[in-house]
C-alpha cells in the first residue's frame, strides 16, 4: 500500500513527538524533507557563497543543502524555527534593499548582503525574531558541516572536499585513489 | 525524593563492592576488587562501542560532536544546565560544547582519546607550597606525593600498556622501570620542531603514549591511520579499560558489568554508612542494589551530580557534603599555543599526529605560576580546519576555500594544556528545576576560570611560537586559552583529597570522610589538574583506591 507524502510526514512527526515544523505555506510539492522549494534556493545560494565552485566543486556541487536540509529533522530538529524564520527575514531584507529574491541577486549583490548580514547591519525590521548574525553564524557552519564532513550525511558528494584537500579515502595510508585508474579505484568507484 | 518511581530490590544478589562508571577510575578498581576476590556490579551508563559504529566520521566523533556525541551521552535524555557570566541559565545538550561532556561507554574516554600517558612531576603534588597562594584560588598541595603514587602509575603503564622513550625527558620525575613499549616515532611536523626546540636549547621527546608501538597485551601494534584521536580504533592498538582492566575483571567470574543503568543515587543508612545505589536499569525500571562498599568514578561533573543528589539524614546536603565542598573547585585545561604557516607540506596524516612534547614549561617558569607541557597536533580534520585561521582571515566565500585547499598540509599546530589555578566558585551544583530523561535533577555548571590563567595560558603560547618560528614558520598566530568555564574531557577536582575534613571531600585513599565505605576513584580527587592530559594519573589513582580497599577491607568492616 502507498502511503502519501503527506501521511508519512504526519507519521514522522507523531514518532519524533516534537515541533516537527511542517511547511505549511510550502504545500507537500517540495522535493525536500524540510525545506520548501525557495527555501532550498535560498540555503543554496548561501551556501554557495560560504564555498564557491572554482577550480574544484562548491557547495552545490557537494550538495550541501541536503545535508542541511536531513539533519533538519534529524540531529538539527531544535533548529528549524531558526532556519524558518531565518530564510523568511533574508528573503524580506532582500526584497526590501533591491526588490528581489536573495537567490536572484547577482553574485556581487549576493556577496554584499551577506557581508552585511554577517555584520548585523541588515535592516531590523525583518530581524525582530532572529538575530541576524547567529543565524549567519549558524547557516556558516551548517555549509562547512556539508561539505567538509562525512557524505554519508548528505553533503560532501562524491567526497569533493576530502579531494581537494588531498586528504586519502579511504582512510589506507598512501593510497590516494581519486585520480588513480587502477582496478581497486575501479572497484571501489563501483 | 525526586524519583516517583518504586525501587526494587528483587533479584540483584548483594555484593562486596559497587563501582559507578566504567571509565579509566571505575575500570580499574572493578579489575582489583574482582581479581582480589570481592564480587563486584561494575555499573556503566553507556554501552560498548567499537569503530564500526561511526568509523571516521567527523561530525559524530569525540572531537566534533555537532550531530552527537559518538560515544554517548545522546542529546534526547541527558541535560545539563550552565550559568552565564551575567548570571542567567541556559540548558546545553550533551552534543554542546558547554556540556563537558566526558563520553558514556564502556571504557569511557579510554576508547576514543588521544591516548597521551603523563605522569604528573613531584611540583605538581606541591603547587601550594612550590609557589605559595594565589589569591582567590583553593590552590593546595595534595596529601599524597609524587612517590606515593609512583608504583601505581607503574602498574598502569604495564597493566594497560604504554609507549615511551624512558629517560628521554629530563624533567620526568623518577621512574623505577622503563615503559614497556618502545616510543612512536616522530611523525614529519615532529621532526621539524624537534630539530627547532633544540636549537633553542629545549629537550624534545616522543609523547608517551597508551598506544601498541608493537604487540602488546594480546592486541595488535598501531598501523598509524588518521582517524586515532576522537575515535575508536579501528584495530585494538589503543590501549583503555575497555580492551585491558574490564575483559579481566569479567573474566575473573567475581564482576558483573552492567550497561545502559543510570544511577540516581547512593543509599546512606540512618548510621551513616553507604548500603547501595538507586539506578535505571537498561528498561528505565528503578532498582536497588546492594554492596558493602560503593566507589563512584562517574568524572568530575557526574561523580558530584551524584554526591549531591544522595541525601540523607546525616548528609542533608549529600552525600560528604557537610562542609560544602562536594563539587567546588571544578577545573579542566586551559589549552592554549600557536599556530604556524611552512612553506612546503608539513601535514603527513599519519596517526595518532602529537608525538613530539616538550616539558621545559611544565615548572621552573620565571614569574609563573605551574605551566604545561606543549605537544604537536593530533591528526587534523577537514571541517575543525575550516575554523583554523590567523586574526582577520576570512570565515567564508574563495579566499577561504582557497586556504583550505592550499595550507591544509602547511599548518604546524604547537599548543598544550596549562595547568588551571583552581577556584571555589568554579563548581557543579544540582539543578533545582531540571531533571534528565529519568526524573534525576542535572548538573549546574557555574564560575570561571581562575583569572590567573590567561595569564600562564600567554606565556605558554609564547613559547610555543618562538619555536614555530624557529621551525620555519612563515607566519604565526597564537590562540590563548583560560577565560570562562572550566570543565571539558580533563575535567577534576570537584571531590578533592586532603587530610582536613573541612577543606577536603575524601581522605588520601579517595574515601569520603565520615563515609568509610564509600569512594570516589576519578580525576574528582584531583588536588589540582598538572600541566599535562589527566588519563594516566585518573588510571593510578584509580589503581592506588583498589590497592587500599583491598588491603583494608576484613570482610565486613575498614582496619583502622
Amino acid at each position: 500500500m502507498e502511503t502519501s507524502r503527506r501521511e508519512f510526514l504526519r507519521q514522522l512527526s507523531l514518532a519524533c513527538g516534537s515541533v516537527l515544523f511542517i511547511p505549511a505555506c510550502a504545500g507537500y510539492d517540495s522535493p525536500w524533507r524540510f525545506f520548501s522549494e525557495k527555501e532550498a534556493r535560498t540555503v543554496i545560494a548561501f551556501a554557495e557563497q560560504i564555498i564557491p565552485a572554482d577550480k574544484d566543486p562548491g557547495a552545490t556541487d557537494a550538495n550541501v543543502v541536503n545535508f542541511i536540509d536531513k539533519q533538519l529533522i534529524g540531529p538539527y530538529t531544535r533548529f528549524q524555527e531558526d532556519y524558518r524564520k531565518g530564510i523568511t527575514a533574508i528573503e524580506n531584507s532582500a526584497q526590501k534593499i533591491f526588490q528581489k529574491t536573495f537567490y536572484e541577486l547577482d553574485w556581487k549583490n549576493q556577496t554584499g548582503f551577506m557581508e552585511q548580514m554577517e555584520a548585523g547591519k541588515l535592516p531590523e525590521e525583518f530581524w525582530a525574531e532572529v538575530n541576524q548574525r547567529n543565524f549567519f553564524n549558524r547557516l556558516l557552519d551548517h555549509s562547512m558541516q556539508g561539505f567538509y564532513g562525512s557524505p554519508r550525511h548528505g553533503g560532501n558528494k562524491n567526497y569533493v572536499s576530502y579531494k581537494m584537500m588531498r586528504l586519502d579515502y579511504p582512510h589506507v595510508l598512501g593510497q590516494n585513489r581519486y585520480e588513480s585508474k587502477c582496478a581497486t579505484a575501479k572497484i571501489l568507484e563501483l | 525524593m525526586c524519583h516517583r518511581q518504586n525501587f526494587r530490590a528483587m533479584k540483584n544478589k548483594h555484593v562486596n563492592a559497587i563501582v559507578v562508571g566504567a571509565g579509566a577510575g571505575g575500570g580499574v578498581v572493578a579489575k582489583e576488587l574482582a581479581v582480589a576476590g570481592l564480587s563486584v556490579v561494575l555499573f556503566e551508563r553507556g554501552g560498548w562501542a567499537t569503530y564500526d559504529d561511526h568509523d571516521d566520521d567527523e561530525l559524530i566523533s569525540q572531537r566534533t560532536t555537532v550531530l552527537g556525541n559518538a560515544f554517548g551521552p545522546d542529546d534526547k535524555r541527558h541535560r545539563r544546565v550552565v550559568v552565564n557570566s551575567d548570571g542567567s541559565t541556559r540548558i546545553v545538550l550533551p552534543s554542546e560544547g558547554s556540556y563537558s561532556n566526558n563520553a558514556a561507554c564502556v571504557g569511557s574516554g579510554t576508547v576514543s582519546y588521544g591516548a597521551m600517558a603523563w605522569r604528573f612531576m613531584e611540583k605538581d603534588f606541591t603547587m601550594k607550597s612550590t609557589y605559595g597562594h594565589v589569591e582567590g584560588s583553593t590552590l593546595d598541595d595534595w596529601p599524597i606525593t609524587y612517590f606515593d603514587l609512583e608504583p601505581y602509575y607503574e602498574k598502569a603503564e604495564w597493566e594497560i600498556g604504554v609507549s615511551g622513550e624512558s629517560g628521554a625527558n629530563p624533567f620526568e620525575s623518577p621512574r623505577k622501570k622503563p615503559y614497556p613499549m618502545p616510543p612512536f616515532a616522530y611523525n614529519y611536523s615532529a621532526n621539524i620542531l624537534a630539530d627547532a626546540a633544540q636549537r633553542l636549547g629545549l629537550h624534545p621527546f616522543p609523547i608517551p603514549m597508551l598506544r601498541n608501538s608493537v604487540r602488546y597485551g594480546g592486541r595488535p601494534a598501531c598501523y598509524r591511520m588518521r582517524s586515532c584521536v576522537g575515535f575508536a580504533c579501528p584495530v585494538n592498538a589503543k590501549c583503555g579499560t575497555h580492551n585491558t582492566v574490564i575483559p579481566t575483571a569479567i573474566e575473573s567470574g567475581n564482576c558483573e558489568l552492567r550497561t545502559h543503568c543510570q544511577v540516581a543515587e547512593i543509599m546512606i543508612d540512618e548510621k551513616g554508612r553507604a548500603t547501595g545505589v538507586k539506578y535505571f536499569d537498561e528498561n528505565d525500571k528503578g532498582q536497588i542494589q546492594t554492596a558493602d562498599i560503593v566507589i563512584i568514578a562517574a568524572a568530575a561533573v557526574e561523580t558530584a551530580r551524584l554526591l549531591l543528589n544522595s541525601k540523607s539524614k546525616l548528609f542533608p546536603n549529600g552525600a560528604g557534603n557537610n562542609n560544602d565542598w562536594v563539587g567546588r573547585n571544578l577545573q579542566g585545561h586551559a589549552y592554549t599555543g600557536a599556530h604556524g604557516l611552512i612553506k612546503d607540506d608539513v601535514y603527513d596524516d599519519v596517526g595518532p599526529g602529537a608525538t613530539l612534547a616538550i616539558a621545559d614549561f611544565n615548572h621552573n617558569n620565571p614569574g609563573i605560576v605551574g605551566g604545561g607541557v606543549l605537544c604537536n597536533e593530533f591528526t587534523a580534520m577537514p571541517y575543525l580546519f575550516s575554523k583554523m585561521r590567523p586574526p582577520g582571515a576570512k570565515r567564508w566565500g574563495p579566499e577561504h576555500k582557497e586556504y583550505q585547499r592550499s595550507q591544509f598540509k602547511k599548518l604546524i599546530r604547537l599548543h598544550g594544556p596549562f595547568q588551571e589555578i583552581p577556584n571555589f566558585e568554579a563548581r557543579v551544583t544540582v539543578d533545582p528545576d531540571v531533571k534528565d530523561h529519568w526524573g534525576i535533577p542535572v548538573a549546574r555548571l557555574s564560575g570561571s576560570r581562575h583569572p590567573y590563567d590567561p595569564t600562564g595560558c600567554q606565556f605558554m603560547s609564547d613559547r610555543a611560537e618562538e619555536i614555530l618560528r624557529e621551525a620555519g614558520a612563515y607566519h604565526t598566530w597564537q590562540s590563548v586559552g583560560g577565560k570562562g568555564l572550566s570543565g571539558g574531557q580533563h575535567q577534576a577536582g570537584t571531590a578533592r583529597m586532603g587530610n582536613d575534613p573541612k577543606t577536603s571531600v575524601t581522605n588520601k585513599f579517595g574515601q569520603i570522610h565520615d563515609i568509610d565505605n564509600l569512594f570516589v576513584a576519578d580525576g574528582s580527587l584531583c588536588v589540582t589538574n598538572g600541566g599535562f592530559n589527566p588519563a594516566l594519573t585518573i588510571l593510578a589513582l584509580g589503581y592506588r583506591v583498589g590497592d587500599y580497599i583491598v588491603k583494608n577491607w576484613n570482610g565486613t568492616q575498614f582496619k583502622s
